[in-house]
């Protein structure tokens, strides 16, 4: 289906979709991809982002694969005694719960902000921060936990050194994500409250700040894959 | 199709994919409550982090929406690291072959 985009002079063009959408979308005399740019600049920060954790996860996988060393069970080094229960990796299944839940509350945020509902966009917001303070507090709690078990980088009661390293790299890079993103949170969140975007009528720094809320969460399934259910 | 206005979608779909993470991730936890071993454990975790993964950026994050040409920008990029895992992988195996011709007592 055809649309309408701008030209760099204001005409209003048609563009085809499909493959000659994406030859039209690179080479007309247009801004590229046809979304505000703070959008297109979020998204292609997210791309560096992802080959950095991709980085640390692909170099996680060549310590894990080459040490001669039995591997630590994330199942249950993770474990927690909950009323005399004995359960295996509970809490990082509630931190994952914790985080979609906001991931959740991140979503319906976007969407009463483009519908210019100014109150209900900045509560889902502030819960969705609350929410993300809530995971790197459980985090803190579990690097406690870890480190008074004795888990360094260089080494640990459990197994394999690297078990250590990998995982307070890896999850202590992902936390500074969460705390950052709650942080920013706030700051948009405050400023939709306050009304800055209902004068402008324009909600789009609410997608872009749930673009990067979202990424948090998509890293964090991976994260969650590879890293303690493997 | 994206707008000029925003993404702007019916919050019935929002809520949909919502539920449907929390009952990926629930079987994702089962996998490791059930103690499946091998590789159906593996191959479930892949699965179900990929579904995951796909649901986030295809509607949470507007992808499905979104033209092509942003789409292929962002997504086309990252398969390069399929490149950096394989390789990886393979120098991995390498190392782990030769600790084990050199270490063992």
């Amino acid at each position: 289906m055809a649309q309408d985009a701008l030209t760099s002079t204001g005409e209003s063009i048609a563009v085809p979709d499909g493959l000659a959408g994406v030859a039209s979308d690179w080479s007309a005399d247009k801004e590229a991809f046809g979304v505000p740019w703070g959008k297109a600049m979020m998204w292609i920060f997210l791309v560096s982002d992802t080959f950095i954790f991709a980085s640390f996860l692909t170099g996680y996988m060549t310590v894990r694969i080459s040490t001669t060393v039995p591997w630590p069970n994330p199942s249950e080094v993770f474990a927690l005694t909950i009323g005399g229960q004995h359960i295996p990796l509970v809490l990082i299944a509630i931190m994952t719960f914790v985080l979609i839940t906001s991931s959740g509350t991140m979503a319906m945020a976007v969407n009463f902000g483009y519908r210019g509902d100014r109150k209900k966009t900045a509560m889902l917001m502030m819960a969705t921060a609350a929410l993300g303070a809530m995971f790197v507090s459980m985090q803190a709690f579990e690097w406690t936990k870890l480190i008074l078990e004795g888990v360094r980088p260089w080494g640990n009661p459990f197994g394999a050194a690297q078990f250590g390293s990998t995982f307070f790299m890896i999850t202590g890079f992902h936390g500074l994500h969460v705390s950052v993103g709650v942080i920013y949170l706030s700051i948009v969140a405050f400023k939709v409250w306050r009304g800055d975007y209902a004068r402008k009528g324009n909600y789009q720094i609410v997608e872009i700040t749930g673009l990067y809320w979202h990424f948090v969460d998509l890293v964090w399934i991976f994260i969650f894959a590879l890293f303690y259910l493997w | 199709m994206a707008h000029a206005e925003g993404q702007q979608h019916p919050i019935k779909i929002y809520l949909w994919i919502w539920l449907l993470l929390f009952v990926l991730s629930a079987f994702s936890y089962m996998v490791d409550y059930l103690h499946i071993q091998g590789y159906l454990r593996w191959t479930l975790i892949l699965i179900f982090m990929f579904l995951k993964a796909g649901l986030i950026v295809s509607v949470f994050m507007h992808m499905a929406w979104e033209r092509l040409a942003l789409v292929y920008a962002i997504l086309v990029p990252p398969l390069c690291l399929f490149v950096l895992v394989g390789l990886m992988a393979t120098e991995a195996d390498y190392t782990f072959l030769t600790r084990l011709a050199f270490f063992a007592e």
